[in-house]
């Protein structure tokens, strides 16, 4: 492999002089132009000019995907426009250009999945593109690669320069969080981040899919829980269709969609269509009309989440599923005597930790048995801490303050991590500053080489108070780029905020001309506006 | 340590305002909330297909008064959108209308439907809904326009859509404050026309009734000027996709004149105009680095006859490009450290005896400037600094106050020394912080300053600003609104109007309304529209 690169690229430099003679007139350099930065880039000053009508992605002969890969075909169908955003009809100049694509295995109808290996070799070289990927999920990453390498000059033509990329992620997992709960977003509002996802290499759609306030994912076994639980039972819901559009939307960019069906708190909403399933809370020694998180003292509790993650495991293909468990607040079990009683009969003395813990271990139980691998946030740890932890296997540390104290701990208790603390980008400062997400160092924790590669990643969270659709996409974009970046890239060479502020900048407008509503980082202008209101 | 600690206060949702009730408001969703209202029980059935607006016949407006006439089918679409969608009306069997018609009466002689709005315009309008007919009595078209906004959309979101209903109602409104306006800044970032004419018709449902419109400013000069073209040629970002030409602000000023908004423009000088280098040589400062120019540039180059002829010939074309009677000169935030370095700037002051106060020169400046502009019989606006320098300004200047400290005093200042005023401080709308900020600005009072009463009659009134630094079109819609419609309502309701939560209900509502007529306003907080946005 190495060798052929060197050969080829000695053999471009010839080739390299004719088009410099060429072109150098226009030459704009934009060596810089992926984000996420690549792990290894290379390019030189030679470039080839693309010309719409003649160009072509093909699988190469011994790729293991050909055509009638879906995944792939879909792919080329859409990075073609992405490529040329105005395509105007050149006649007068013509090289043609093919990309080629190997594949090695092909797993075009799968999921992509925790262990999905995401790395690509492109070579752009002797007029035509190789891309050579492990998996088709690599390859997704590469095509995304080349689409930001063409770019245009003054007069419309396109171009690439000769350039070499090596790539693969820094880290597994790389989430953005949505809320559908606090506000319903529409499903073009999902589908739309979920194109932004894929531009910006991120491979996992957390969907916090309901919470207090509404119950919008409309449940086969519990159809009631949407009927009574959502905004509108008709308009404020995701059917069955909708979620699977959404997943397959997600498939074919290369993204998980981790679903979060967070209990016991945060769960309001569940109430009004599945009595008896909260905690009926008490004034004194008679029930005062209102309810806490879940009911941990019935065994019905239990036997209703087992039906609900059955269907939530089987609808969802992911091997991973969140079941929340933060922020409980424990004054409503206090009041409860059914619950009170159960706690000595537990002999879990007044230490409703104790009581939490014991539901989250049976709901971490509940989704073993379903095969899935579970995510909580930290505060399960925190309460387990104390006791075992065995059950669990991955952990999202979401507060703030020393959250590298947090990571540390998790990671010598030999689970895995996923960090939210830095970036949650719902709270906005004085402006949106995108360089305190960018300058966020994951693993600056002491601990062990192990511990380190128990960090398994880190999600964008954009929780829905004060977010809906009117307001999603300039709130997210381009900060969450950001925390990208920071998942994607080498953290040596994707130190600098001044180095990466123009690259930002022009990824920005590159969003912009793909109609994603990217806000500015600054003062200054896109050659294409964004043309909405 | 520490740090640890406090993380076990950290919250997913933390809230750093207190949540108002979501309760239900007598009011409905009326906002801003007119002067004087009656809501009666009796509900009046209202149907797409019967349902017409029609002038009054003693009306001093006709079906010549194209102002009114667009209004009216305007506002005949927002009210009937969805049923007409539905095709609910279609049959011929419309429904039984206990209201079939609104008739728009404008009463004095002149009703100014070819005008240009101005701070004087009367605003005022009386609206009776009652069966079969409702009436809406306004002096002039402007009050009508008011009156269109208020009763009728406001029925909107009260009931169901199936049929439309609206109460018996009487409202008798008119504005607390003559000047109630949103500065937009398309220097710092071009916007789209689209998004100023979208902004615009939202400002009309808000009643805000004046676009200040910061148009050019140190980085970049988008106003296409006939005498001057080489300024947009080569100031605006780009000299042909990023600019307005004059037709753009001439179908900009129409637009809003339609809506009763009047358009002031800003040319700040003699700060912010780096832009203004580009195309007009010798116009800037050189500034210098020891004894030679740095290549760089400071302010206007207040010593040379050039630019105040300069200046007469750019004014006088604004005069006639722009109808408002007035013209905002800027003036704000003047570095003088460029002034300074240059030594004939320094030999000028000697000669003029300003000695190292470089705040003489700058209102030596402004003054030609201002004199320049009384010869175009403009009045004119400028930023606070102006009046804190000590400029001797024309009696009917205009102060606008926009530092965040000491604001009372300075209005306490301004209105001392006779002249009128706007209040932007606490407004900064480009600021944002997590949470209900529209709260803030709702609480704000423009009068609460030591005064007499003939001072307090000369805060005309207010602006809401969105600075352009992290706003283009992206953002704008979704920052500006809400949060500008509780400047709106500060600016036209009475002074005792200003409970959180019967706020909160009706903004909540009018928000939701906003958003199903097209426009992107984000939201309160946690809950949602019938009718969610559609765009993105």
């Amino acid at each position: 492999m190495e060798e052929k690169t060197i050969s080829n690229s000695r053999r471009c430099y010839k080739q390299w002089l004719w088009f410099m003679v060429l072109f150098m007139s226009f030459s704009v350099i934009y060596v810089d132009a992926v984000w996420p930065m690549p792990q290894m880039i290379s390019s030189s000053m030679a470039r080839y000019t693309l010309n719409p009508r003649e160009f072509i992605f093909q699988y190469s002969s011994g790729s293991s995907a050909q055509p009638g890969c879906s995944l792939l075909d879909s792919a080329f169908e859409r990075y073609y426009p992405l490529i040329f955003t105005d395509y105007r009809h050149d006649e007068w100049f013509r090289f043609p250009f093919t990309v080629v694509v190997h594949v090695e295995r092909a797993e075009c109808e799968g999921y992509p999945d925790a262990d999905s290996s995401e790395s690509y070799k492109l070579s752009v070289c002797s007029g035509q593109a190789a891309l050579r990927a492990e998996t088709v999920w690599g390859a997704l990453r590469g095509l995304e690669s080349f689409s930001q390498l063409v770019y245009q000059d003054d007069f419309g033509e396109y171009f690439v320069n000769e350039t070499e990329i090596e790539d693969f992620p820094r880290f597994q997992f790389r989430g953005i969080l949505l809320d559908t709960s606090r506000h319903y977003l529409p499903l073009h509002a999902i589908l739309k981040t979920l194109d932004a996802m894929s531009y910006n290499k991120f491979n996992v759609f957390h969907w916090h899919i309901v919470d207090d306030p509404s119950f919008p994912y409309q449940s086969s076994t519990f159809p009631d829980l949407s009927s009574k639980g959502a905004f509108h039972p008709l308009t404020h819901v995701y059917t069955q269709i909708d979620v699977k559009r959404v997943i397959a939307h997600a498939r074919l960019r290369g993204i998980r969609v981790l679903a979060e069906f967070d209990s016991p708190g945060h769960t309001q909403s569940w109430g009004k269509g599945q009595p008896g399933l909260l905690t009926p809370c008490y004034k004194g020694t008679v029930p005062s009309g209102t309810f806490g998180p879940v009911n941990p003292a019935n065994s019905s509790s239990y036997q209703f989440m087992t039906r609900l993650f059955k269907e939530v495991t089987s609808v969802f293909p992911d091997s991973y599923v969140h079941l929340g468990g933060d922020e409980v607040d424990f004054t409503c079990w206090k009041s409860n005597p059914d619950v009170r009683g159960f706690m000595l009969k537990m002999g879990f003395g007044t230490d409703y930790t104790k009581l939490e813990s014991y539901y989250m271990e049976n709901m971490v139980n509940i989704t073993k048995g379903l095969n899935k691998t579970a995510i909580v946030w930290q505060d399960v740890f925190d309460y387990h801490e104390k006791l075992c932890c065995s059950s669990l296997s991955v952990v999202e540390v979401w507060k703030g303050g020393c959250y590298l104290c947090e990571v540390r701990r998790v990671t010598k208790a030999g689970l895995r991590v996923v960090l939210a603390s830095p970036w949650y980008l719902d709270q906005p400062g004085p402006t949106h500053d995108w360089a305190r997400y960018y300058t966020v160092w994951p693993l600056a924790f002491k601990g062990t080489e192990q511990q380190k590669t128990l960090v398994i990643g880190g999600e964008v969270c954009m929780w829905g108070e004060y977010v809906d659709a009117t307001n999603l996409s300039p709130r997210l974009w381009p900060r969450a780029s950001a925390a990208g970046e920071r998942l994607w890239s080498d953290e040596k060479m994707t130190s600098s905020v001044i180095d990466a502020f123009p690259r930002l900048v022009d990824f920005r407008c590159r969003l912009l001309r793909r109609g994603i509503q990217a806000e500015p980082l600054f003062v200054g202008h896109c050659r294409h506006e964004y043309q909405g209101i | 340590m520490l740090s640890c600690q406090l993380s076990a206060d950290w919250q997913h949702h933390s809230t750093s305002y207190e949540e108002p009730t979501l309760g239900d408001s007598p009011y409905g969703s009326l906002w801003p909330l007119p002067q004087k209202v009656q809501i009666s029980t009796v509900v009046f059935k209202l149907s797409g297909a019967s349902f017409h607006i029609f002038d009054a016949k003693a009306s001093s407006s006709g079906a010549s008064c194209r102002l009114l006439q667009n209004a009216y089918r305007r506002y005949d679409e927002y009210i009937f959108t969805s049923s007409r969608k539905q095709g609910q009306n279609k049959s011929k069997k419309a429904l039984a209308s206990d209201m079939s018609e609104l008739q728009v009466w404008i009463t004095s002689a002149d009703s100014e439907c070819d005008s240009y709005p101005s701070v004087t315009s009367d605003e005022s309008y009386k609206l009776s809904v009652d069966s079969p007919v409702a009436v809406l009595k306004a002096p002039k078209v402007w009050g009508a326009l008011r009156g269109r906004v208020h009763g009728f959309y406001s029925t909107h979101c009260l009931y169901s859509d199936e049929e439309k209903s609206i109460n018996r109602t009487d409202i008798h409104d008119f504005p607390r404050f003559a000047h109630r306006g949103l500065l937009l800044d398309t220097s710092r970032h071009f916007l789209p026309i689209k998004v100023i004419l979208a902004n615009l018709e939202a400002m009309a449902w808000n009643k805000f009734n004046v676009f200040h419109w910061h148009i050019v400013d140190d980085p970049s000069f988008p106003y296409l000027s006939r005498t001057f073209p080489q300024l947009s040629q080569h100031g605006a970002y780009h000299p042909y996709t990023h600019v307005y030409t004059p037709s753009d602000v001439k179908m900009i000023i129409e637009f809003a004149r339609l809506r009763g908004i009047r358009v002031v423009p800003e040319f700040d000088t003699p700060g912010h105009t780096q832009s203004w280098g580009k195309g007009q040589k010798d116009l800037l400062t050189p500034c210098y680095s020891g004894a030679s120019p740095s290549g760089s540039f400071g302010p206007v180059n207040p010593m040379l006859n050039t630019t105040y002829d300069f200046m007469s010939m750019f004014f006088k074309e604004v005069n006639t490009v722009f109808p408002d009677a007035y013209v905002h000169l800027g003036g704000d935030e003047v570095d003088f450290s460029c002034w300074k370095s240059n030594p004939d700037i320094q030999k000028f002051m000697e000669q003029q005896g300003f000695g190292m106060d470089y705040s003489k020169l700058e209102s030596f400046y402004i003054q030609r400037l201002l004199d320049i502009v009384t010869t175009t019989n403009k009045g004119y606006m400028i930023w606070q600094e102006v009046f804190d320098n000590g400029v001797k300004l024309k009696s009917d200047t205009v102060v606008h106050v926009w530092m965040g400290n000491k604001v009372e005093e300075e209005l306490q200042k301004v209105t001392e020394a006779g002249f009128t005023t706007i209040l932007s401080a606490p407004w900064y709308l480009d600021y944002i912080s997590y949470g209900q900020d529209w709260q803030k600005f709702y609480r704000a009072e423009p009068l609460s300053f030591k005064g007499t009463d003939a001072q307090k009659k000369l805060v005309i009134g207010g602006e809401a600003c969105l600075w352009g630094e992290y706003v283009d079109a992206t953002n704008l819609t979704p920052r500006l609104w809400p949060r500008a419609s509780a400047v709106g309502e500060r600016l036209w309701s009475d002074r005792d109007v200003r409970d959180l939560n019967d706020a909160y209900s009706r903004l909540a509502k009018h928000r939701c309304r906003m958003v199903q007529r097209g426009i992107p306003a984000e939201p309160l907080f946690t809950g949602y529209c019938a009718h969610e946005y559609k765009g993105v």
